[in-house]
């Protein structure tokens, strides 16, 4: 395997170990618990809408460096988006851990969570990186 | 360095250091070529032909039986029953035995360590009956007091499931002690000895246990195969788990009756590779036998947990009494996530497991979500254990300046 800390990179290993995404919201629109029963992680996602915008976003729970970086990290990316541009950046998220676009342009809108593009080279931690995105996909449905 | 991992071709190819035993263990050649052998040479149904080929394969099937039965003590050698797994095996006793015999107000006990197939399985009977559910809890030592035992097996106690030792902690359980005060509470004892047959000599009249069960594939035999040994009379006593072929003894079309043990509780083609690869595996194992196997674990597993230690970083979640200890260590990077430690390990050619095992409410009450967990048998080597201590410095120093104290 190549070197770990294309994965473990510093930008992860910050928002995993002490995030400041991780508090409660003070009234939340939405509260929904993401839970992988094979490895236990769980985490439990707020959302504040303002009308078609996710106005705030927060998250508690426990689980491994990725999927609380990656959970960190998709609360930067989708904070201030609108409900269609949040879909259409979570579907770009997954297509590119599934391997299924590599297309730079289309990455971008990623932001900072470009930085679990090489996640992709580790399957048995791909659901780790997709938890957060999951749960807030279907909330978003 | 001791000579074994030469017999196992996994471990020879891969450059691999394999310290997740406890989950399911290398095959060596051996048991790989009887298995290979039997497909060449033997293969046909059991039970079902009138010539020849099933008839040895018949024959070499109902061999094995009678090796396992010699293999753990057992008087009779249709007390010995194939399953799919362990898992299969407790649930042929809680829904063969345990949701027929339990009434309302009964309980069965159980330790808060047991595996999800040891507990679960309860819960159902425990729901279905109206029985009661309840638990043995560990001490500080993540062991089960004497106390514990007499205080929660009581008169109205029917069942008793207790693991041999524990997969997560390593524990190796009084089995004994518990079978006799259960036995003198009118309790029926499961052993689940799916960790322990192994490493240790099991013997089922020795110990008086009422059900065993076990697991091919943590024994060196194929992944697929498990085993129920049971006292005749109980079994006799029980209805059948699974209905249908090879089970039966005549069919009518609204009535059936069954066969005589052990048939009556094998319905359908068994896993025949499996058992042959079982018989080999029990041929491996006597021919280097138990006390050689217990000597190098002794060795090894001493040296792991002397070298761990030594890691003022680490958590390690073991009795302080070795002797009441097997051959699995949990531990904990502490402020590091396990799965995180088990994928830096991984990228050094380190196999260990990562996560509850199987075994939530344990977790729970020791206040963990997860641990690592390095489980050894008697290939492995001090050179492992150095492997293993290197990959755990390399991964606690790339999480070392994140680490939230």
């Amino acid at each position: 395997m190549e070197d770990l800390t294309d994965i473990y990179n510093e930008l992860i290993m910050e928002h995993s170990m002490n995030s400041y995404n991780k508090r409660k919201l003070s009234c939340a629109d939405f509260c929904e618990i993401g839970h992988n029963p094979n490895c236990g992680d769980e985490i439990t996602l707020e959302i504040k809408m303002n009308g078609n915008v996710i106005e705030d976003m927060a998250f508690s729970g426990h689980g491994c460096a990725i999927s609380q970086a990656s959970t960190s990290i998709m609360i930067d990316t989708l904070k201030g988006k609108t409900i269609d541009e949040a879909k259409e950046i979570i579907k770009t998220f997954i297509e590119m851990i599934k391997r299924e676009t590599t297309d730079e342009e289309e990455l971008k809108k990623l932001e900072d969570a470009i930085a679990f593009k090489n996640v992709s080279n580790m399957p048995a931690r791909v659901k780790c990186a997709l938890l957060a995105w999951h749960t807030v996909e279907g909330i978003l449905k | 360095m001791n000579n074994f991992k030469k017999d196992f071709p996994i471990l020879e190819n891969k450059e691999i250091t394999y310290l997740d035993s406890g989950a399911t263990t290398q095959k060596p050649i051996q048991v790989i070529e009887a298995v290979e052998e039997f497909y060449k040479k033997y293969n046909a149904n059991p039970h079902r032909g009138a010539y020849s080929l099933s008839m040895e394969a018949t024959e070499m099937y109902e061999n094995t039986r009678t090796k396992i039965a010699k293999f753990i003590n057992a008087k009779h050698r249709e007390e010995i029953i194939f399953s799919k797994n362990a898992t299969e095996s407790l649930n042929l006793i809680a829904y063969s035995y345990g949701l027929d015999k339990l009434q309302k107000d009964d309980e069965i006990v159980i330790s808060i360590m047991e595996h999800h197939s040891n507990l679960v399985p309860w819960q159902k009977v425990a729901k279905t009956t109206g029985a009661k559910l309840n638990y043995m809890y560990i001490n500080d030592e993540y062991e089960l007091s004497d106390e514990e035992i007499e205080s929660k097996i009581t008169d109205k106690t029917k069942i008793v499931g207790i693991t041999h030792v524990s997969n997560v902690l390593g524990t190796i359980n009084n089995v004994e002690k518990i079978i006799k005060y259960a036995h003198k509470k009118g309790a029926v004892v499961v052993v689940d000895a799916s960790q322990s047959i192994p490493h240790m000599k099991i013997d089922v009249q020795a110990l008086d246990a009422d059900f065993l069960v076990f697991s091919g594939h943590k024994m060196l035999a194929p992944l697929g195969l498990g085993g129920v040994y049971g006292k005749r009379e109980i079994l006799n006593d029980m209805t059948p788990f699974l209905m249908g072929g090879d089970m039966i003894e005549y069919v009518h079309e609204q009535t059936t009756t069954f066969a005589p043990l052990p048939n009556k509780f094998e319905a359908g083609t068994q896993n025949v590779e499996g058992v042959i690869g079982l018989g080999a595996a029990i041929d491996y194992i006597e021919n280097i036998g138990y006390d050689k196997i217990q000597e190098i674990e002794a060795e090894v597993v001493g040296y792991a947990k002397q070298e761990l230690a030594k890691l003022d970083f680490l958590k390690l979640y073991i009795t302080p009494n070795s002797k009441n200890h097997s051959s699995v260590i949990s531990f904990n990077i502490e402020g590091v996530h396990p799965h995180d430690v088990a994928s830096i390990l991984d990228n050094e050619g380190v196999c260990v497991r990562s996560g509850n095992h199987c075994a939530q409410p344990l977790l729970r009450y020791i206040g963990m979500d997860s641990t690592c967990r390095a489980s050894f048998y008697f290939y492995n080597t001090k050179e492992d254990v150095d492997k293993l201590v290197c990959a755990l410095k390399k991964a606690y120093s790339m999480f070392e300046k994140y680490i939230v104290k």
